[in-house]
């Protein structure tokens, strides 16, 4: 590149240098998920007792009595209600974000400038403001230790940040397809489903991904909102082990661990660069 | 622009703008298009925040009406709960450590990969990982167990156990939030990447060290990213909850130590149904997350550098 490049060799040492301190960056840093699986798989005796992060044998008994669910609920059960939660806000995310998304992107109101910044400002609010209320009024309605406190407000585009999202991608699409559309006669809902719809499936499956995760890992609404051990979710369940963990019930208790975030690796492993190029372009946190 | 009282600027227009349909009729869909984002904004924002400012001027334990106290419970929070002030100081304490510790160690990552030709999108991935599963109560058990008396941490460097320890409580969350250094990273690389090798070129003819190239080039070229990262980890330091949940049981123990503001509101609020006093709580909150924000938006004149502005 310039005239003072260092000598050949000098640079590939450099290089090696570089990846290898890489390299031990992420061992320290995957430690804590090696630790994870190893003790899922130790027998009780061997949690604490030793550093050895391979189990003498592999105490698949663990898996078994995690599978037997917290508190006579069946994991499968837990599952269930963790996927059906998880479920119900992506399809609410993806549905109301693209909407409101595709009016501040792309139509002109009254009234536009103002609610766009105050839609930005709804990034920063802190959930706290209004969480009481929100509480109040789920009580109110009967729903408290229901999944509609939940759910529904994400059919309501309360996570501002989706919105933002999918208006930034839709400003990218070229417009001259939408004024084609229009002098054939195809008003905004045609040309919202048919042209721009499918044109930012990128940015809709990034919302969906991110919802996935976020409300998989979501456990301050779900204590709040869910009190009947049978409707609890996954991420509930272990919090029963927060309270009482005696070292026996190691095993069992980081069994279930790993099962409640198999679905997010998998979903990394999936979608890992949907995951990174929207964080990229969008500035989510993970 | 949606005056159509005024005909001047519609004179002005081409003929191809006047050939649009009527634009209250285009008005009316984007309306449609909105609904769910007002009526979300209304019934579970505005509406809320507005609630949670009255209640804060009331007692009210959900089952009884709120009862009208003025100013007490703010004046009972800043004057006679001296667990209040702790939930203050250890959240800005938790905050001080954790997000400086993380942005620069995603910096210095995030330069360290910038240049790498082979291998630069496997570590992307592997150090963003983290950010995706460090929210969940899995890996806070896993940091509990680890920095527990007998874990991990405690065989290595003999300081006992952090867990139970009401100095160190605190840093064992931060470091769990540091751990999650892999988003920054990734927004942090995507800014590099945007910087002209043009200048980079041109400092290193005019024979300007690295040191000064990382000072006068990349700093100011990356300070807008930065800056996003610094308000946006900031915002959500403030409302750490999870860990500390977890790591104290939910008590926020050893000795209040990692009694973090909002596991402070919840004990209030959910807890001890004290709603009024955990809304006082809410809006003081608010207001402190807004002044931090408008301080680094204020201070950022000076460091953050828009290119587009031109020279400052």
């Amino acid at each position: 590149m310039t005239t003072t490049a260092p000598p050949r060799n000098r640079v590939a040492r450099g290089r090696i240098a570089l990846h290898a301190g890489c390299l031990a960056a992420l061992l320290v840093m995957l430690y804590p998920l090696a630790w994870l699986l190893a003790t899922s798989l130790k027998p009780a005796n061997e949690v604490i007792a030793s550093l050895d992060l391979l189990p003498s044998h592999l105490e698949w008994s663990n898996y078994s009595t995690a599978l037997d669910g917290v508190n006579g609920v069946s994991i499968w059960r837990l599952l269930g209600n963790s996927l059906l939660i998880a479920g119900g806000a992506v399809f609410g995310n993806v549905f109301s974000c693209s909407l409101a998304a595709y009016a501040f992107a792309r139509l002109r109101f009254r009234m536009r400038r103002p609610l766009f910044a105050f839609m930005i400002a709804t990034i920063m609010l802190p959930h706290h403001a209004v969480l009481i209320p929100q509480y109040i009024i789920f009580n109110k309605l009967g729903l408290v230790n229901t999944y509609w406190p939940l759910i529904l407000p994400k059919f309501l585009a309360t996570e501002a940040f989706f919105v933002f999202l999918i208006v930034q991608f839709m400003r990218g699409l070229p417009r001259e397809l939408e004024e084609a559309a229009r002098i054939d006669g195809c008003g905004p809902f045609r040309s919202f489903f048919s042209i721009v719809l499918p044109l930012t499936r990128p940015a809709l499956i990034t919302t969906a991904i991110f919802t996935f995760i976020w409300t998989w890992n979501d456990f301050f609404t779900q204590l709040i909102y869910l009190f009947d051990p049978d409707k609890f979710t996954l991420t509930l369940a272990l919090r029963s082990f927060v309270d009482a963990s005696s070292q026996s019930s190691f095993g069992p208790m980081f069994a279930m661990s790993v099962i409640a975030l198999l679905p997010i690796v998998l979903f990394f492993l999936a979608f890992q660069r949907f995951l990174v190029e929207g964080m990229a372009s969008s500035g989510l946190k993970g | 622009m949606t005056t159509t009282g005024i005909p001047a600027p519609t004179a002005r227009r081409s003929s191809a703008t006047a050939r649009r349909r009527p634009k209250h009729e285009r008005q009316g869909a984007a309306w449609v298009f909105l609904s769910p984002w007002v009526l979300g904004a209304t019934v579970l924002t505005l509406l809320p925040m507005a609630v949670s400012l009255y209640l804060s001027f009331t007692d009210y334990d959900l089952f009884n009406p709120p009862h009208w106290v003025g100013l007490r419970n703010y004046a009972q929070m800043f004057t006679e709960d001296p667990r209040y002030w702790r939930s203050v100081l250890t959240t800005l304490t938790y905050v001080v450590i954790a997000v400086p510790l993380q942005l620069a160690l995603a910096l210095a990552v995030a330069l360290a990969l910038k240049g790498m030709k082979r291998g630069k999108a496997f570590y992307r991935s592997a150090f963003y990982a983290p950010s995706l599963l460090g929210a969940s109560m899995s890996v806070a058990l896993v940091w509990r167990a680890v920095f527990n008396d007998g874990g991990t941490v405690d065989h290595l460097l003999g300081t006992g156990g952090w867990v139970n320890e009401p100095g160190w409580s605190l840093l064992a969350v931060a470091l769990l939030t540091v751990w999650q250094f892999g988003a920054p990273v990734v927004i942090f690389l995507a800014g590099l990447q945007q910087i002209p090798a043009e200048l980079y070129e041109a400092a290193a003819v005019d024979g300007v060290g690295k040191w000064r190239q990382f000072v006068s080039v990349t700093v100011p070229m990356l300070s807008p990213v930065l800056f996003f990262n610094l308000v946006l980890q900031t915002i959500q330091a403030f409302q750490v909850f999870t860990p500390a949940f977890a790591i104290s049981a939910g008590k926020g123990g050893p000795a209040d130590s990692t009694l973090v503001y909002t596991l402070y509101l919840y004990d209030r609020g959910f807890v001890a149904s004290h709603m009024g006093y955990a809304s006082a709580m809410a809006w003081v909150l608010l207001i402190v997350i807004g002044a931090v924000t408008a301080v680094l938006f204020r201070t950022s004149r000076t460091w953050v550098f828009y290119a587009s502005e031109g020279e400052r």
